[in-house]
């Protein structure tokens, strides 16, 4: 399936995204997060807390974390897993970097888990 | 002979139940290696919580969650458990046990933990079924069974245990009547009053009394149908209870021939009259007397264990006895005497009906004796406590009845407490029989510090749970104590430091630290990035610290302060309008009502700080309908903000007929001056235009109550979870002087609190008279104040949704990164 379109997509640069913040990507109804940390490094996230669905991209990114702004459970952005005490998954989506322009993994977007409760706010 | 292993003793016991297994395991504790254990137990269980039935049959438990010492803890301590086989014949002469089933087992010790058998009364009918008593498993089985089946039932017995009975088959879904022989309920631990008390309480929940009611019969044919009374009143009921009272469990001692009274006697040593025969428990009698409340059966547990041990030191005395009441809702206490004695003796009462709070305080020259409380019971540790003390009270007698806080005992400690005072074998947990003693010893051995480890620990306050204040005040006591002594210091900001929000503050002033970077840095922050718990705090710290200089990281904000609005459940936000004064025209309204039109916004709410909430609005939305927001003149409410809120008011003297100032028109002056400050938390003010208080300002962070001979100001209020009414701060004469004493207090507060701390814990935390010393007090510091209050506004009026809406700052919020898929 992946060879039936391009392996990656450019979706803008890391001058972008605020260090230490995060944009969100606008897609066939699947909410992404790419997140900037400190460091420019780039990793990206289904847009939703594995809690209550919150916006992770608008959370506080420290380190490679980032704090859900909806109830503060912390996500590592590697992989996206809650930290303990609290047990959920963001599931991660590749991304990489080249010369500075931020590149996402087509084959992510196979598969849509549907709208965020504000999209679906859009159509109501 | 094998020096190696010499054989161990054999320990016998009989009976499976509470005091026997406590004493168990206070002597695995101080002999492991002693003796070879045999447990035998009438019932096929464990050893579980009797004291919890009732929870069980009240439906707040199950029988799980009851379980004292699981079969695990039997396998791990080498025990072996007979459950089910109960002795049958005791030969004190040969040292040999027989049980029903069969088995023998020679003893070089034996402990008899026999407990007590229900009382019942001589009376026709007991043996219908659809009769039972209250005192094991299968009897709370059968009334759960037959509350699931009938209707009605009848409890025998107005005391501790028929009333809990009551309660639970009433929580079951009964009709419960009570029937009692006394005149008033519970009459061996409560005096009239209480006991009234009581009565009215239990009948307003729905249960049905017949006091003075001697049972007759138990009335039916195949099974039971009801009672009747020896006046000739007849009780219909499906089920009948007997919570009459208990007797000791004596006959195995008494047929193997060893002394019995009512109870198996035992001396100091709780020795029988058999020397290798020891007994404990409910079964037993000391002094004359028997026992049927839990802290005496710990205090024989511990005693026989010493003693099982090889201490021949160890004596028991019968510790004051204290009772309470297990039915949700309802706070009974009693500990000692119910009444004075003589004419030596005094009485404290204190009685308000309205709350159906009473307290009774018995003393006997100046120690007290006794305690009666209903209501309000949170104080019965502490009577227990100078009891037990014999302590000297003639110096709190005046407050005595008020309890320890106002007694001048330490009030941050909950429950009226005072840990240090406590005794080491005070008992904290009365179900499970933990002493302060072993819960300290517990947190400090194993370096515990959360409730949940010193309950898994210890077991204190793992059951019924009453204790949990007490034992969260030692774990703050030792911990916390420990914690100072190492370090000195407050509670950490966050994990990533060692150091409290104070010292922080302090060091950003001392070290003229300007940035986040330079403070991680100084402080040997642990997290290069901090997180998402300090990062808004040293923002704020350094904001307040060097208005102008520092520059806000929007980075370092929570999502709300970030976007300049409210982040609802569902993603989206809700917009609020800053009414000044909580004014408004019809230009403004007609702006609002055309956005809110054109955008689709699906909610327009009034809030309770007067003005107008726009709800659901996307978060690309925002500046456009900032911008038509704008366009009317209206500017961001900071409805979202660690900040100034809002200044409610009411008309005042410009239409009200009661007004004596401007409330109105001062508060639009205030709402000015403080408008866009940021603040350790939100704050919110109010201005009432006479003491009527129309604007509530008592419940705010700041008050200001118009009277005819000027402005009083209040401080430290707050409507939330914790309401707490403000305190008077100080009356002005003038607007100005208003305005001054506003705008030093609300720097003092962003100076001196900690970031989230709210004004009312703030001055909780620092008193009121140390507000009122750098207010009032000091007008130089006041004007000072009020100046640096000024000029950090200097930076701040600017209105963050026309910076957005207009001129593009922080574009990168408010439009997607991109498209993909």
């Amino acid at each position: 399936m992946a060879d039936a379109t391009p392996d990656w997509i450019d979706i803008g640069g890391i001058d972008d995204i605020p260090a230490r913040g995060a944009r969100t990507v606008r897609t066939g109804g699947k909410p992404v997060a790419v997140f900037r940390t400190a460091d420019d490094e780039i990793f990206a996230l289904i847009d939703r807390c594995p809690h209550r669905g919150g916006p992770l991209s608008e959370g506080i990114v420290s380190g490679k974390s980032v704090a859900c702004p909806l109830h503060n459970w912390v996500i590592d952005l590697d992989g996206g897993q809650a930290r303990a005490p609290d047990v959920g998954c963001a599931p991660a989506i590749a991304v990489k970097l080249v010369d500075r322009r931020i590149f996402l993994a087509a084959d992510a977007f196979a598969e849509a888990p549907g709208p965020t409760a504000a999209e679906r706010g859009q159509t109501a | 002979m094998d020096m190696h292993s010499p054989r161990r003793e054999r320990l016998i016991v009989i009976g499976n139940g509470m005091a026997g297994m406590r004493t168990v395991a206070e002597l695995l504790e101080r002999a492991p290696a002693r003796f070879d254990i045999t447990v035998f137990g009438a019932e096929p269980h464990p050893n579980y919580n009797r004291i919890l039935l009732s929870a069980v049959l009240a439906g707040e438990k199950s029988l799980d969650e009851i379980v004292i010492n699981p079969r695990s803890w039997y396998e791990e301590n080498g025990i072996d458990l007979i459950a089910g086989d109960p002795v049958v014949s005791l030969d004190a002469a040969a040292g040999v046990v027989r049980s029903a089933g069969g088995r023998a087992l020679a003893y070089d010790r034996l402990l008899l933990a026999t407990g007590s058998k229900p009382l019942a009364p001589p009376i026709p009918g007991l043996d219908l079924p659809g009769v039972c008593a209250f005192r094991d498993i299968a009897d709370v089985e059968t009334m759960i069974a037959a509350a699931q089946h009938g209707r009605r039932a009848v409890v025998i017995g107005g005391g501790l245990l028929g009333l809990e009975a009551a309660w639970g088959l009433k929580r079951r879904g009964m009709s419960v009547a009570v029937v009692h022989l006394m005149p008033t309920l519970m009459e061996r631990q409560l005096d009239v009053a209480a006991a009234q008390l009581l009565q009215r309480d239990l009948d307003k929940r729905g249960i049905a009394f017949f006091t003075n009611g001697q049972t007759e019969e138990i009335l039916g044919g195949e099974r039971a149908e009801g009672v009747r009374l020896a006046d000739g009143r007849e009780v219909p009921a499906d089920l009948v209870v007997l919570a009459i009272g208990i007797r000791p469990n004596i006959d195995l001692a008494r047929k193997a021939g060893i002394d019995v009274n009512r109870g198996i006697l035992v001396g100091d040593d709780l020795r029988t009259s058999d020397r290798r025969i020891f007994a404990v428990g409910e079964c037993v009698e000391h002094n004359g007397q028997v026992f049927g409340l839990v802290a005496p059966l710990w205090e024989q547990a511990r005693i026989c264990a010493a003693r099982l041990a090889g201490d021949d030191g160890a004596a028991y005395a019968t510790p004051p006895l204290f009772t309470k009441l297990k039915i949700t809702g309802v706070d009974v206490f009693s500990a000692g005497a119910l009444a004075a004695a003589d004419n030596a003796d005094d009485e404290i009462t204190f009685h308000d009906a309205k709350r159906g709070v009473y307290k009774k305080l018995v003393l006997r020259g100046d120690r007290l004796v006794g305690a009666v409380l209903y209501g309000d019971t949170a104080d019965g540790s502490w009577y227990v406590q100078l009891m037990r003390e014999g302590a000297d009270i003639a110096a709190l007698r005046d407050r005595l009845v008020f309890g320890q806080t106002a007694a001048g005992g330490d009030a941050t400690v909950p429950a009226g407490i005072d840990i240090a005072a406590m005794a080491e074998d005070a008992q904290v947990c009365g179900c499970n029989g933990v002493s302060k003693g072993r819960i300290c010893r517990t947190i400090l051995d194993r370096n515990l510090t959360t409730l949940e480890d010193v309950r898994a620990h210890t077991k204190a306050s793992a059951s019924c749970g009453q204790c949990t204040g007490t034992v969260e005040a030692i774990l703050v006591h030792i911990v916390g104590a420990e914690a100072a002594a190492a370090t000195g210091r407050e509670p950490a900001l966050c994990p990533c430091t060692e150091h409290g929000h104070d010292a922080v503050r302090r060091a950003i002033g001392e070290q003229k630290l300007k940035s986040m970077a330079a403070v991680r840095a100084a402080l040997g922050w642990k997290a290069a990035d901090g997180c998402h718990k300090c990062r808004p705090a040293l923002n704020y710290y350094l904001l307040c610290a060097w208005p102008g200089e520092y520059g806000d990281d929007p980075r370092s904000r929570f999502v709300n302060e970030r976007v300049h609005a409210n982040i609802q459940k569902d993603g989206t936000y809700s917009v609020v309008p800053r009414m000044w004064g909580g004014l408004t025209t019809p230009a403004e309204l007609r702006a609002i009502a055309d956005a809110a039109e054109k955008h689709r916004i699906p909610t327009v709410k009034v809030t309770g700080g007067q003005r107008i909430d726009l709800l659901g609005v996307r978060k690309e939305q925002l500046p456009a309908v900032w911008a038509d927001l704008n366009r009317a003149g209206l500017v961001s409410g900071h409805a979202y903000a660690k900040g100034l809120r809002t200044v409610k008011t009411c008309v005042g003297s410009e239409w009200c007929r009661f007004g004596t100032q401007d409330s109105t028109g001062l508060g639009v002056r205030i709402e000015k001056m403080c408008w866009g400050s940021w603040t350790p938390h939100k704050v919110k003010l109010a201005v009432s235009g006479c003491p009527r208080n129309c604007a509530e300002a008592t419940i705010k962070d700041l008050g200001v109550i118009c009277v005819e001979a000027g402005y009083d100001i209040v401080v430290g209020g707050n409507g939330g979870v914790e309401v707490r009414v403000t305190d008077h701060l100080v009356r002005v004469a003038s607007e100005a002087d208003v305005l001054e004493h506003v705008g030093a207090f609300l720097q003092l507060y962003r100076e001196e609190a900690r970031y989230l701390e709210r004004t009312a814990p703030w001055i909780a935390r620092v008193g009121i008279d140390y507000v009122r010393q750098r207010i009032v007090a000091d007008a130089p510091q006041r004007r000072a104040l009020h100046r640096r209050f000024l000029h950090s506004q200097e930076f701040v009026q600017v209105d963050p949704w026309a910076e957005r809406a207009e001129r593009g700052v922080e574009a990168h919020e408010f439009a997607a990164l991109g498209r993909a898929g």
